[in-house]
């Protein structure tokens, strides 16, 4: 399949990343050619196959649920683009 | 002093004929000289290496040193460092210092080991040359007899190969999600191992593609990859899929020898478009190990030519929803919008470069609603018949020979026409991150025009021990002694 300009940018916005209309023509290019190398899958055979979804061969442990660390405010805000106080500010999401 | 392994610098240290801060002043001075033409280096730490380097002279004194007490590294930066501007090469994390400190390169600290800076890597570890970083491509210290064209260090973690190559470092860590430890490696005539996937915590390190990302070492010599792993590894709380089983005495098994090894040779690995110089070595790395003790047998991993294509919907995958939480908002770069999602949208366009924003997009594309089955759950399946080859081999054999890349170095700019043919580069590298398994790249030979190519040895998982011992084999036979014009 091909992505023609509309799912450009459809798949741009859900991946929060804007796109010049000029960039379009160009990325979908690139994208089709990573995208039809990609195809070569379809001719082998996962009938029956389980997928694998992780790296390792194991099971993961269990862990308590319990509170390990906290009261690091400004550690946590050291690096942010803008605050106030205790906050991280964004622009007004509720009218 | 440059010209030390790990292993003889340590004994140099402990014996007093040689001091921590004289070895860090050497390593420091030369990246003054060299960095600006390298670019190996984003961030160099001169006051903290020095202060290292003093405390483990105090340490080396009082006779209680650790296993790498005084030993120059370079971090590659990806590995978040307390205090220490950690970028990932992107200028979306440029800002960013970390107000902590990954588990790897905390026991890298607590084993002595002195920090010389942060090496540069392709933008958040996706790319084959280095070139995709925000802070300028690196410039491998080897080049072309008689041509001075500058050419690339692999990647990703292209900068830490550079380092050691060129000896502004002893060691350094590195990341390998589909051969970016193994290929720069190769391409820079020094070893690489990537680890059993769990061998060491991925906590702290900026994550790409979760379920193959892996840290592991980069050194001039097997041995020193052997001792710098045993620092690195071992379970974490903090890290739900890091193995919680003991770390065994990787240096000792690299003397083991291959006697009574059985080595497996994957046909298919061996194509008709492979160069000359590349097959005709590894011809001459079985004859090495056959010459050894070992027994070299043929075996088939019938699904190898989809592991790549595989990796290029998997790992965009992870990176999509890994790389979500780069939004302007708690950390790093800012770009002003209308409302939120402006924000969003404006900031995460003007922080990344134009190939992560490719593998957002493709990770995007390939969960999206109405393609996850045809696109995604089918790599899961192939993956999953990708491990299950690996597991039938192993059973008749015990580590695998093939070579690590295609070719050698190439220069700055080849291969960036379309995207498809920079990823061919890492054609044998990423398989083994499919499977999880070990592999560790051995510089081997040069090729005609006196560039360094790679063996690449794959094990069991959790075996890095058999792999250390044949890699050992192969560096004994080659006696590569090769050094860079730069260095």
């Amino acid at each position: 399949m091909s992505l023609d300009p509309a799912t450009v940018r459809r798949i741009a916005r859900l991946a929060r990343i804007r796109l010049d209309e000029a960039e379009v023509p160009q990325l979908a290019q690139e994208l089709n050619g990573i995208l039809g190398w990609i195809e070569q899958l379809n001719e082998v055979d996962v009938a029956g196959v389980a997928p694998l979804t992780g790296g390792a061969q194991m099971a993961l442990k269990m862990r308590a649920d319990i509170v390990t660390d906290g009261d690091m405010h400004e550690a946590v805000l050291a690096n942010a683009p803008e605050r106030a106080g205790d906050y991280f500010v964004v622009p007004k999401v509720v009218e | 002093m440059r010209d030390l392994t790990i292993a003889a610098a340590r004994t140099a240290l402990r014996s007093g004929a040689l001091s921590a801060r004289e070895l860090t002043d050497a390593h420091l001075d030369a990246i003054a000289a060299l960095n600006p033409r390298l670019n190996a280096f984003i961030t160099v730490t001169p006051e903290l290496a020095r202060a290292q380097a003093d405390a483990a002279d105090a340490a080396l004194r009082r006779g209680a040193h650790g296993a790498l007490t005084g030993i120059p590294l370079g971090i590659k930066d990806l590995f978040c460092t307390a205090g220490v501007r950690t970028t990932a090469a992107s200028r979306i994390l440029g800002p960013f210092v970390p107000p902590y400190e990954s588990t790897v390169t905390a026991r890298l600290r607590d084993a002595g080991a002195v920090f010389l800076g942060k090496t540069n890597l392709d933008e958040f570890a996706m790319g084959s040359s280095n070139m995709t970083s925000a802070f300028g491509p690196v410039t491998n210290p080897w080049t072309r007899r008689g041509d001075n064209a500058p050419l690339v260090p692999g990647g990703s973690s292209g900068g830490s190969a550079a380092a050691v190559a060129a000896r502004l470092a002893l060691g350094a860590t590195g990341t390998d999600t589909g051969g970016s430890i193994r290929q720069p490696a190769s391409f820079c005539g020094i070893a690489g191992l990537k680890p059993t996937y769990g061998r060491c915590s991925r906590w702290g390190i900026v994550a790409f593609a979760s379920s193959l990302d892996q840290a592991g070492p980069f050194a001039r010599t097997v041995e020193d990859c052997a001792i710098l792993l045993g620092a690195m590894a071992g379970h974490d709380d903090r890290d739900s899929t890091s193995a919680d089983i003991p770390v065994p005495d990787f240096a000792a098994a690299c003397t083991r020898g291959v006697r009574g090894l059985r080595i497996g040779i994957p046909r298919e690995y061996r194509s008709d478009g492979m160069a000359p110089e590349i097959g005709a070595l590894w011809q001459q790395g079985i004859a090495w190990l056959r010459d050894a003790g070992a027994e070299v047998i043929d075996i088939s991993l019938p699904h190898t030519k989809y592991a790549l294509a595989t990796y290029y919907i998997v790992a965009p995958a992870e990176a999509s929803s890994n790389l979500a939480r780069y939004d302007g908002v708690r950390f790093g770069l800012r770009a002003e919008g209308e409302d939120l999602t402006g924000l969003y949208e404006n900031t995460r366009a003007a922080g990344f470069g134009a190939e992560v924003r490719r593998r957002i997009m493709i990770g995007t594309y390939v969960l999206s609603a109405g393609y996850y089955d045809a696109y995604y759950l089918r790599a899961q399946k192939v993956r999953a018949l990708i491990l299950s080859d690996f597991t039938e081999a192993f059973r008749e054999c015990d580590a695998l020979l093939t070579p690590t890349a295609p070719s050698a170095a190439f220069a700055q700019g080849e291969k960036m026409d379309d995207p498809v043919t920079m990823y061919l580069n890492d054609v044998f590298t990423v398989p083994a991150n499919m499977a999880g398994i070990p592999g560790l790249s051995v510089p081997a030979g040069l090729d005609a025009q006196g560039l360094p190519l790679g063996l690449q040895i794959l094990g069991r998982p959790f075996d890095e021990e058999t792999v250390f011992a044949v890699g050992t084999a192969i560096e004994h036979a080659a006696g590569f002694t090769a050094a860079p014009a730069a260095g």
